[in-house]
């Protein structure tokens, strides 16, 4: 076992804004024949490196479309970097999005178990943590209604409660502390607190830079899909503040 | 290799870790299938029943009648048809799965074969257990008397064709759903294809019908269609099993194993070259 939860290294992203959203094969030969195919590349992430002790939470800043959730999307694996890798120990609970696995046609029950198999979690180990989980999101009688059914309050406070009951090493978290109500929210910190004390690592996006410094040891500065600061959150988010306001 | 060693290791480390969840998305297909219609999975046994009996009386005065090779009718048809909707329904998930979860593939990490393999094995799921309005279908005739099918211990020699049918409906889809993602257009054509496939295929009628000679051009391409060996197989293990060696084509079963492995193989490939640029394109 590595020191490290999370390695970027020399990670960037290309994206190819005129070959995206070509999805039908007309299209496609009528660009190819334009020679339209090739044009536009942008880069979202240019060489960003840095390592992630366990243990450490690191706040991610930086204005928007500086890049910030293609970074914590390549951590999470979902997007492959064109150039450099990504290595992460333990078991990541992402949470991009709350409830992104959910499927809207079955129940809060159905979707539990369905949610923690993505993360590879079995059936028997979830069944265990059952109880936990519906109490936590407060959903009561809805957990055997259909999720299409449910607010996106409900959903959101049904995703969080999955992906923090499973104990999860590293947490990768898009701003999504604003979850639910105001008990509710106070009740989510409460958790994430003690999953800190416990020592997960956490990768926090935020523009806030107040809860970064509350929250996080860590922080990033990210402008145009370029690391410009990483080192203690104190100095980072005084950093960053002069760079919001000299904008 | 040692490299290879370690590669194949990861993968299968890989594999294991998300099996529970390739278990929860072949149970949800099945569940989602018939959730909210009233006979729920009855459907599996009345769906295919219903069409069979359409067919029987649509086709019944053309095809059924006056040729000796087609034992009993009705059974001959649900014997191609069970089979044959199988391959289809299963590549044709397989197709789609990709876009249709396109929200999970953009916010979670699954290893993205798991999407395509799922829908593969939970239209096999599904084909398992419309087997037995074939039974069902068998024992009313026979116990009525009307052509009765003597099924002999051959039977179990359709675990042959239905294994390869499977291998074969993996890859197939795993191509589909590579290209279904960067040319949308494949998924209207691959319904017209499969219309023309169930023509192409022994299904309503017996070959001797066509009257294309033994070993004629005509008939040799026919048999290019991995489903025309498949289907004969399966019949050749349910109706005709007292002649069985005659009417179990050994060169068709080489030929239909080995066409479904190349498929499963270029799927594969294709699949595991393009995965990557996926997210780029749902």
């Amino acid at each position: 076992m590595g020191k490290y939860a999370i390695e970027a290294d020399h990670v960037s992203m290309r994206f190819n804004l005129n070959k995206e959203g070509v999805d039908s094969a007309k299209e496609y030969f009528i660009r190819l024949v334009k020679r339209e195919l090739h044009y536009n590349e942008f880069w979202a992430l240019k060489d960003v490196s840095f390592k992630l002790k366990k243990g450490d939470r690191m706040g991610v800043m930086g204005f928007n479309g500086a890049g910030k959730s293609t970074l914590l999307k390549t951590i999470a694996g979902v997007l492959k970097p064109t150039q450099g890798r990504v290595h992460t120990e333990g078991i990541i609970a992402p949470m991009l999005e709350l409830g992104a696995g959910f499927d809207s046609n079955y129940s809060g029950r159905e979707n539990i178990f369905l949610y923690a198999a993505t993360m590879g979690f079995s059936r028997k180990f979830i069944q265990e943590k059952y109880d936990e989980i519906v109490e936590f999101s407060e959903l009561g009688d809805f957990i055997d209604a259909p999720i299409k059914s449910y607010s996106s309050g409900m959903r959101s406070r049904l995703g969080f409660s999955i992906a923090t009951s499973v104990k999860p090493e590293v947490l990768i978290l898009d701003e999504v502390l604003s979850v639910g109500d105001a008990a509710f929210k106070e009740k989510s910190e409460r958790r994430l607190e003690s999953l800190m004390s416990d020592g997960v690592t956490v990768l926090f996006v935020s523009h806030s830079t107040d809860r970064v410094e509350r929250i996080c040891n860590k922080a990033i500065i990210l402008t145009q899909g370029q690391l410009v600061a990483n080192g203690d959150s104190a100095d980072v988010c005084a950093l960053y503040r002069n760079m919001v306001l000299d904008k | 290799m040692n490299r290879i060693r370690t590669a194949a290791r990861s993968h299968i480390d890989n594999f294991m870790k998300y099996r529970f969840l390739l278990r929860e998305l072949v149970n949800k297909n099945i569940k989602l299938q018939y959730r909210s219609s009233v006979l729920g999975i009855f459907w599996t046994f009345l769906q295919p029943l219903l069409t069979m009996i359409v067919l029987a009386f649509v086709f019944m005065n053309v095809f059924g009648k006056d040729s000796s090779k087609v034992v009993n009718y009705p059974v001959y048809l649900l014997c191609g048809r069970l089979l044959f909707n199988f391959y289809t329904t299963a590549t044709k998930r397989a197709m789609t799965s990709i876009r249709r979860q396109s929200s999970m593939i953009k916010k979670v990490y699954v290893p993205k074969y798991i999407y395509p393999l799922s829908a593969v094995l939970s239209s096999f799921v599904t084909f398992l257990i419309s087997l037995t309005v074939l039974v069902v279908v068998i024992l009313f005739f026979n116990l009525r008397g009307m052509d009765p099918i003597s099924v002999t211990w051959r039977v179990v020699y359709i675990i042959v064709p239905i294994l390869i049918t499977l291998v074969l409906s993996l890859g197939v889809g795993m191509i589909l759903a590579t290209v279904s993602v960067f040319f949308k257009d494949v998924e209207n054509l691959y319904d017209v294809f499969c219309l023309l496939l169930f023509y192409l295929t022994p299904i309503v009628y017996h070959p001797s019908r066509l009257n294309f000679v033994e070993g004629s051009l005509q008939l040799r391409i026919l048999k290019l269609n991995p489903l025309y060996g498949l289907v004969g197989m399966f019949r050749a293990a349910v109706i005709w099993g007292k002649d069985f060696s005659h009417n179990w084509d050994m060169v068709l079963m080489y030929y239909t194993s080995i066409f479904a492995v190349v498929m499963l193989v270029v799927g594969f490939w294709l699949f595991y070259r393009y995965q990557d640029k996926f997210i780029l394109h749902i």
